[in-house]
Parts: C-alpha cells; sequence; structure tokens
C-alpha cells in the first residue's frame, strides 16, 4: 500500500493538521514507510485467530449509575482558548 | 433488502407516472440513566452551562472512559422490546469526526459489532391494518455536546452538558413505504421504549429524534439514491419532511436530473428541506475499535434476569385485551397506548363489565382528559371511582344517562360517585307504588294517545315512558315505567 499525494493532504485535513504544499510529497514517503513497516505483520497467518482489539488479560470494568462528577463548570472550561458564563466559545459555526 | 408488494395506496403521482417512496430510520433514543454512558456526570435535562460535564466528557488527556452498568442493561431491555438478538459479546469503536460539541474529536459508537442485532417491529396502521418493520441493529453510544449559535454575532456558545450521554441507535431496514408508516413506527418505536422504561421518548426535548432516509423509485423498480433527513424532532414534522422531500426527488428525476447522496435538514418554518454540505467531508469517520474499552462481555444468566424483568409489552397486552376483554381492535389499540392508560383499565375493569368499563375508559374519561390537558397518570378521577361509577349502573342504582350527569360532576368536584348520587339525590326509583303514581297522573292527562295505543300505534309508549321519566326527573328505572305502562293500557 502506498499513499499519494492528494490522500496525505486529506488525511492532514481530517486530522486539522495543517502541512504546506511542498511537505506533502516527503511526509507521503514517511507515512509509507510506517505503513510498510506495520505491513510485515501480513506475513503471519492470522486465519485461525479471532479478532481482538487487546491482549490484556482483563474484562471490561463496569461503573455502577451513579453521579459521581460535575459542578465543576469552571474548572471544565478552565483550559480553552475563550468562556463566557461557563459556555466554550469558539468561532461560529452554522450550518 | 426483504421484498415489499406495492401497496397502490402509496404510491405518488407524478407527472410521468407513479413513483413509490421507500426508506428507512434510524431513531435516537436518550437513555434513562442517572449517570452518562462512560462518565459518573449526570445526565438531568436543563442544568447550567457545563455543569454536568467530567473531565471524561471534556476530552481532556489521560481520562479514561468506564461503561455505565445501567446503560447496557436499558440497550438490553430495549432489543428484548423491539423483538432482537441480544449479543453477548459486543465491541465499541471511535467514530471520528471534527466538531466543537465534540471535544475527544470522536464519538464512542459500535460499529461491526453492535449491543443488539436483528429485531422486528410490528406497526399499527389507521386503516386497522399491521405491518412488520425490520430492525437491523440497535448499538449504544454517546450524545454530542450543544452548540448555541444565537448568543454572539460572531462566537458559538458550546454546552457539554448532553455530551457523553448514553444514546441507542436503531437502525431499521428500509421497510417503510410512505410518510404514514414511517410515523407510526416512530410511535411504536416510543411505545416500546417507553413500556421497558430505557427512554422517556420525549421528542420535544430531544430524548427521541429520527433521521430518515428517503429515496424514490418507481414502483417495484431498481432503488433510487437516497438522502437522508437529520434530526426531525415530531411525528408531524416527520410526516411533513418526508412528504415535501419525496415531491423534490420526484421533481428533480422527472425534469431528467439526478438524485446527489447528501445528508438534508428539514425546516419546519419553511416547510422544506435544505442541503447541509458543509458535513459531507465529517463523514469520512474511520472507525476502529476504542483501544481505551475492552470488548463488552455479558453473562447469558444476566441477560436472562433482565428478560424475566420485563413488563408485558403492548403486542402482547393488545393481544390479552382482545382475548380476554373481548375488547375490538381499536378499543384494545387505544388502551395499550401508554401503561398508565392499560393499568388504569385494568383497573376499572376489574371485577367489572371489561367492554363497558372500555367505553368509559376510552370515550369519556379519555375526553375528560383530552379536554382538560391532564396526563392520565395523574387525573384527579380515579380508577376506583370510575369503577363505582360502573358499579352503580350494573346494580341499578343509576341509569346509564345519569351517570353520564354523575361523570360531569365528577370532572368538577372529583368527589366519589356515592356521595354525588346521595348529594343531588340521583338515585333511581325503582319502587313501583312511586313508579305507578307518576304513570297513572301521565294516563289521566293524556286520555286521547292511550286511546291511540290501544287503537295499535304501540310505538306511542316511547312518548308515555319519556313523559314518565321527565316527571321522574330521569330517575325511574325505564324498565320498570316499560312494565306499569305496558300492564295499565295494553293490560299485558
Amino acid at each position: 500500500m502506498s499513499l499519494d499525494k492528494d490522500t496525505v493532504r486529506r488525511v492532514a485535513r481530517l486530522a486539522r493538521i495543517e502541512v504546506a504544499e511542498d511537505r506533502l510529497e516527503a511526509l507521503g514517503q514517511e507515512l509509507n514507510q510506517i505503513i510498510g513497516f506495520v505491513e510485515q505483520l501480513d506475513e503471519v497467518d492470522t486465519s485461525s485467530v479471532a479478532p481482538m482489539t487487546s491482549v490484556a488479560k482483563q474484562k471490561l470494568r463496569w461503573r455502577a449509575d451513579e453521579v459521581t462528577s460535575g459542578g465543576q463548570a469552571e474548572k471544565v472550561t478552565a483550559n480553552a482558548p475563550a468562556s463566557d458564563m461557563n459556555f466554550f466559545v469558539v468561532p461560529k459555526v452554522v450550518e | 433488502m426483504r421484498d415489499i408488494p406495492t401497496n397502490p395506496d402509496n404510491l405518488i403521482a407524478g407527472e410521468t407516472g407513479d413513483w413509490e417512496i421507500v426508506m428507512g430510520l434510524e431513531i435516537h433514543a436518550q437513555v434513562s440513566s442517572n449517570a452518562k454512558l462512560f462518565s459518573g456526570a449526570s445526565t438531568e435535562f436543563g442544568a447550567d452551562p457545563n455543569s454536568q460535564v467530567s473531565f471524561v466528557d471534556a476530552g481532556l488527556p489521560g481520562m479514561l472512559p468506564t461503561i455505565n452498568e445501567r446503560c447496557v442493561e436499558q440497550a438490553v431491555r430495549t432489543g428484548m422490546g423491539l423483538n432482537a438478538e441480544i449479543n453477548l459479546y459486543s465491541v465499541f469503536d471511535r467514530k471520528n469526526y471534527f466538531y466543537p460539541d465534540l471535544p475527544q474529536g470522536y464519538q464512542i459508537s459500535q460499529f461491526k459489532q453492535p449491543i443488539v442485532g436483528r429485531g422486528t417491529v410490528t406497526i399499527e396502521l389507521s386503516d386497522g391494518s399491521t405491518k412488520e418493520i425490520g430492525v437491523e441493529r440497535l448499538h449504544l453510544e454517546q450524545d454530542a455536546g450543544k452548540s448555541l449559535h444565537d448568543q454572539h454575532p460572531s462566537q458559538t456558545y458550546v454546552d457539554l452538558n448532553r455530551c457523553g450521554v448514553a444514546l441507542m441507535e436503531i437502525v431499521s431496514d428500509p421497510d417503510m413505504r410512505s410518510a404514514e408508516e414511517a410515523s407510526a413506527y416512530v410511535e411504536k418505536v416510543q411505545r416500546i421504549v417507553r413500556y421497558v422504561g430505557s427512554c422517556d421518548g420525549v421528542m420535544a426535548e430531544g430524548s427521541l429524534r429520527a433521521d430518515v432516509n428517503v429515496s424514490v423509485r418507481r414502483p417495484g423498480g431498481e432503488l433510487g439514491t437516497r438522502c437522508e433527513i437529520k434530526n426531525v424532532n415530531s411525528m408531524r414534522f416527520i410526516r411533513q419532511a418526508i412528504e415535501h422531500e419525496a415531491r423534490r426527488q420526484i421533481e428533480i428525476l422527472e425534469d431528467g436530473g439526478k438524485i446527489d447522496q447528501e445528508t438534508r435538514l428539514y425546516d419546519p418554518n419553511k416547510g422544506v428541506t435544505r442541503s447541509m454540505r458543509s458535513k459531507e467531508e465529517a463523514h469520512d469517520y474511520r472507525y476502529f475499535p476504542d483501544p481505551d474499552l475492552l470488548p463488552l462481555e455479558m453473562e447469558q444468566e444476566w441477560v436472562d434476569a433482565i428478560r424475566a424483568s420485563l413488563p408485558e409489552l403492548p403486542d402482547a397486552k393488545k393481544a390479552r385485551f382482545m382475548a380476554d376483554f373481548g375488547l375490538s381492535e381499536y378499543d384494545a389499540r387505544t388502551l395499550v397506548s401508554d401503561r398508565d392508560s392499560a393499568d388504569y383499565y385494568e383497573a376499572v375493569a376489574s371485577g367489572r363489565d371489561p367492554k363497558l368499563s372500555a367505553n368509559w375508559v376510552t370515550t369519556d374519561l379519555f375526553g375528560y382528559l383530552n379536554r382538560t390537558g391532564i396526563n392520565i397518570a395523574e387525573s384527579p378521577i380515579k380508577a376506583a371511582q370510575l369503577g363505582q361509577l360502573i358499579d352503580r349502573i350494573i346494580d341499578k342504582t343509576i341509569s346509564g344517562r345519569i351517570a353520564k350527569e354523575v361523570f360531569e360532576v365528577m370532572c368538577e368536584t372529583h368527589q366519589d360517585p356515592d356521595a354525588i348520587i346521595a348529594e343531588k339525590g340521583l338515585k333511581q326509583v325503582t319502587d313501583e307504588g312511586a313508579i305507578t303514581a307518576v304513570v297513572d297522573q301521565v294516563i289521566a292527562e293524556n286520555p286521547d294517545k292511550v286511546a291511540d295505543v290501544q287503537g295499535g300505534k304501540e310505538k306511542l309508549l316511547g312518548w308515555f315512558t319519556g313523559q314518565v321519566m321527565k316527571l321522574s326527573g330521569g330517575k325511574a328505572n325505564p324498565q320498570a315505567v316499560n312494565k306499569i305502562l305496558r300492564e295499565k293500557i295494553l293490560g299485558d
């Protein structure tokens, strides 16, 4: 698998990373190297292994349906670039 | 896709021939729980901005999601209500998109392995018929926050209180062919989630919302390209949005154009749908299993215990009302529309005539509740009081006509029927002596009419009955009046 320039541009856009046009070529080569490294896994026959999302030998932890958090609007918005009356404030996004 | 015979009544006439609408729905139902799907923040509606946000919901680094047991149980209950397969093993995935009301940058959802698989919902249509609608799946996912665009001229205000609240997304098969079927489907799903208690189903507060996938085709022909209409939040808007969208698509196709697959928003003020092009790029969701969450595994015994705790579901209740109480399909359907109505009816009908009870509940009580806008759970006329009123008809203390009068007073004063009957002296006169006196009076005052009856005009007896009832203030027992009249005039 190999990424062309358009794909690299789209991936960068989806990740909200600004990449200058003259960097796309080089970035694509780097990404291709990473993909090539991971593709080595294809050499292993996994046809008899069920897909798994974790190798941890444990079960999903469940919580009881209890309110244990909240009432901290100032803390939640403390790191926001802008806030007002405990709302996050962002540039206008209207459909 | 299931093959559904075309119903000619559902066809829409275009300039170049008939068209058929094909629809599938995605319903988002907010899970009733105290806390959110993966955090301990409250789900309560209408709180101060960002006052119900944990650091998990805010997407702060280093925070890990932990699943809420109650939300899992609610999804299972709902799946059972939808007659669906329950998957003991399911997986949470990340659905990636970039939007200010989604601070994580992804929604935790279920993609390939949902908690609930295929099911069926039976919808009821106004002509009395029913239809099976396939359910493809139900999965658990997080809700997003809320953006307010009207607080500031150039900025959007974001409140994350709803962010992370558990939603059940219920995806139907494309089995619906008319706006009526689509709204009947939403109503039925709403009834089911309310019966099992997994969602309050209030569309006005956004607890239940529907996205409608609409396409049109020639009857029974190739499927057309579909458009998704987002977040239609009332039954009326669902019907309007579908009718408008189908017309729009038909016009384009008849003009030789083609439909673009896109997301559209219904504008209830203008009655039109419009394109939401800005969302298009966001559709590259790049799903992958969430590495923060292990697969969701449930024990069969736990699931069995949930099944054992389910209430009787609306379809089963309706069938029982028809079989055990001999009710019509229409009455049974009306009474099971919500659990409170069904419970009220059963309390009234217990030990009494089931059909008479159904008439009083669906006609008189529902009429009163509709007039006053009171919910049946808060009805000031209790089931025991309505039952007492019916008892007094059955034991002939009052006639059916007087019962209506007593009911009117009950609506005003909320008193027991017995108290009203005693206070207003409405007890039916069954004492033959008292009735005979009135009958004698009417006969004495109308010798010509007596002669007419004796001459063969038996129909005139009804007039005599009316006069006697009038003179007795409606309290004379009509059967006793008839009997005495016949004796006196005809010598029966």
